[in-house]
């Protein structure tokens, strides 16, 4: 039904993430601790990682799966070479944050939780980063962008593509 | 266990520690309306319709998951629960695809009723509606995420019940949906088509796979020969679409109004299911004397077979080799039948009426035909049927037939195959009687019958000390396989159903809504239903049943297990991917 591509998972990946699922696997609530490391190690959550999280805890893929869709902090997909993440905190919403999400996602034609296919960039929305002083903010891989209009954007965008 | 005192509505009642305002309700006859609560399946106070006050507390709570307390004083109707209950229910309503005109679950829906219940006239709210597609990827059963709810009544019943869980919510909020990983359809997924989550709905957002348009087709067309057949079960259930009490065997209403639909002929599954025990038996001796992969496992389950190829693969060894009876009959019906009665097969269309959705995927594997034809043509379930008779304003209570020459009428033992323990007990009648050469009289095996999900017994045979284990819901069979596989039992016999109570709890059969559902128990009803026929039939053994003994084996098949019998009778298995 949906569009996906493939992913290989190499014997050394299948080694790290079950030494990560053998770590948590005779806990309580072992899932969600296991997803994190196995994110990090990862970098995002395909299907093929937790098919292999599934067979290793004993969980239904379903019930994985809700769990990953659930929290925003979970990605079925790779992350982009530049990660643009705009604060939907209240401050930043407020002073009109959405537009400026709206924007990014016009102008990379993706939308947020999505990557380009080249892979250049993803876009997320994230919550408050603490600098409310400055909305509305944006960051892109670490580098923030304050008191955006959304004329700032196009401009932003060009400078990383160029890079 | 220590009693509390509580009053409900002002009703003083007493009722043990714990028991929840729900069912303490229910004992004084107060009745909560329910909408996500499943007893014993699915109990999270989801949907907020059983709100009720209890004084002292700061907010309503859900009657369906609320232990009561000494001294609670509890309302169950008071204004501010009914206004609570009401704009719930237009929420859940201000979202929903309500087309009730062409709904599956015309009249049959939970949701409907409570609309009406609730006396809701008007929507004050009007949602934005999901725009999700139908998931028409498997063959048996079909998901509108238009119409869920997201009560997760499925996903308990295939979760906590079938052990299963192939789907489950996903996503938050508003965009919750209930659905497989990654957006994938039921046909694309290790789903088994046992149907328990449909029978588990309250609306219409799982329904089967419909043929009825296919049969009504093939029915006109008169260069067709329509052949149909009905499961045990069915009959134990379909009373239940005509107003009849749970638990009515309505066999001579069914066949009347099946002879009024224009088949050309009808017959009974519960001849092949003798067919199937004389084969069955004939492999389990063989497999005994010879020192076969043992346990032997029934295979009539279709969706037992597909979770065993998913889940077990390592078991395929020990499944029977016999085809499910309505296979086995779509077989003989394209070959001995035709033959007999000189019609092409081609021209034969074979229907299947089954309590079971997973017969719908079953009849469709490539192994299940020979020569480009399939044994079975097309299922309908228990529902479809009734639809069908109602659409052909048939009276169906009023009606009355006997299943047709040259296949009826099957032996009781043909009968019970539609409770649990029902193929086993079919079997050792059969089995008994061979191995002490004798015609035994205590014919009843008590100790395979009954709803324990997992039932043990030895019998002694002639000489043979037989093993048996029945296990019912797919649950109790992961359990039960489990224990074998670990070395921590031994059996020779085991007898595995998908759905829990066998077959005539399965997921084509008649949907009972919750409040039914919840109190009464509907497969040990259905099931008494064919264990009292089977008591009054003449002949309780399959063996016993001349058109098998005579017609089948002596003037056509041979002997059973022959190799005329295992080329149409028996079939192959296929591992398949977990996910």
């Amino acid at each position: 039904m949906s569009k996906r591509r493939t992913v290989d998972i190499t014997d050394q990946q299948l080694k790290a993430i079950n030494d990560i699922i053998d770590k948590y696997k005779d806990m309580q609530g072992a899932l969600i601790p296991t997803l994190h490391d196995v994110q990090e190690y990862f970098g995002y959550l395909p299907i093929e990682v937790q098919k292999i999280v599934s067979e290793g805890l004993g969980i239904p893929l379903a019930e994985i799966y809700g769990v990953v869709t659930f929290y925003t902090q979970f990605s079925t997909q790779p992350k982009g070479q530049y990660t643009v993440s705009v604060c939907l905190g209240t401050a930043c919403y407020v002073k009109g944050s959405g537009k400026i999400l709206e924007k990014f996602e016009e102008i990379l034609g993706i939308k947020a939780g999505e990557v380009t296919d080249d892979g250049m960039f993803g876009i997320e929305a994230c919550r408050c980063v603490g600098a409310c002083g400055l909305a509305p903010v944006a960051m892109i891989n670490g580098e923030v962008y304050g008191r955006l209009v959304q004329a700032d954007v196009q401009g932003i965008c060009d400078k990383y593509m160029n890079e | 266990m220590s009693m509390v005192n509580i009053t409900i509505d002002g009703k003083p009642v007493q009722v043990p520690e714990g028991t929840t305002v729900l069912e303490a309700a229910k004992q004084v006859g107060i009745d909560i309306p329910t909408l996500c609560y499943l007893k014993g399946v699915n109990e999270i106070g989801a949907c907020r319709m059983c709100l009720v006050e209890i004084k002292g507390a700061k907010a309503l709570q859900a009657a369906c998951v609320y232990p009561v307390a000494e001294g609670n004083e509890i309302y169950t109707a008071s204004p501010v629960v009914k206004e609570a209950r009401r704009i719930n229910l237009e929420l859940l309503l201000s979202n929903h695809k309500r087309e009730c005109l062409t709904c599956v679950r015309n009249k049959n829906c939970e949701l409907q009723t409570l609309a009406e219940e609730l006396n809701i006239t008007d929507l004050e709210f009007e949602g934005e509606k999901c725009d999700l597609p139908l998931d028409e990827t498997s063959p048996s059963l079909v998901r509108d995420p238009q119409k869920c709810i997201a009560c997760r009544r499925c996903v308990a019943a295939c979760r906590n019940i079938q052990k299963i869980g192939v789907i489950d919510a996903v996503n938050r909020g508003f965009t919750t949906t209930i659905s497989p990983a990654f957006g994938l359809g039921l046909g694309e997924v290790a789903c088994v088509n046992c149907g328990q989550c449909l029978v588990a709905c309250p609306v219409g957002a799982i329904t089967e796979q419909s043929s009825i348009r296919q049969v009504w087709n093939a029915i006109a067309d008169p260069d067709k020969v329509v052949l149909v057949q009905t499961a045990p079960a069915v009959r134990a259930a379909i009373g239940e679409e005509f107003g009849m009490p749970i638990g009515t065997a309505a066999t001579k209403q069914m066949v009347g109004a099946m002879l009024g639909l224009g088949f050309d002929k009808v017959f009974d599954t519960d001849t092949a299911a003798d067919l199937t025990i004389l084969e069955e038996g004939t492999e389990l001796l063989q497999r005994l004397q010879n020192g076969g992969k043992l346990p032997l496992i029934t295979s009539c389950s279709p969706g037992w077979i597909k979770y065993c190829e998913h889940y077990y693969p390592d078991f395929l060894d020990n499944l029977s080799s016999c085809k499910s009876p309505h296979e086995m009959f779509g077989a003989v019906l394209k070959t001995y039948y035709a033959e007999k009665n000189n019609i092409d097969p081609s021209k034969i269309v074979t229907v299947s009426i089954m309590p079971c959705t997973a017969k719908k995927f079953e009849a469709k594997r490539p192994e299940l035909g020979d020569k480009g034809l399939q044994d079975v043509d097309y299922v309908l379930t228990t529902r479809e049927l009734a639809k069908m008779i109602r659409e052909a304003r048939i009276e169906f209570t009023k009606c009355e037939g006997e299943f047709e020459s040259p296949f009826g009428p099957a032996s009781g033992a043909g009968v019970i195959f539609g409770a649990t323990g029902g193929v086993m007990e079919a079997a050792l009648r059969t089995v008994a009687d061979i191995l002490t050469g004798q015609d035994l009289q205590d014919i009843e095996y008590h100790d395979v019958r009954g709803l324990q999900g997992i039932k043990e017994a030895s019998v002694k045979v002639g000489d043979l000390e037989v093993k048996l284990a029945v296990a019912h819901g797919l649950g109790n069979a992961s359990a039960l396989l489990d224990k074998i596989r670990a070395g921590e039992a031994e059996y020779h016999f085991v007898e595995i159903m998908a759905c829990p109570g066998g077959c005539v709890n399965g997921g084509g059969q008649p949907i009972q809504p919750a409040r039914i559902r919840n109190w009464v128990n509907i497969p040990q009803l259905r099931g008494q239903a064919l264990y009292e026929e089977d008591r009054n039939l003449p002949i309780r053994k399959s063996h016993k049943n001349p058109v098998i003994m005579k017609n089948l084996y002596e003037d056509w098949l041979g002997e059973p297990g022959s190799e005329q019998a295992h080329h149409l009778l028996h079939t192959t298995y296929t591992a398949r991917d977990k996910f």
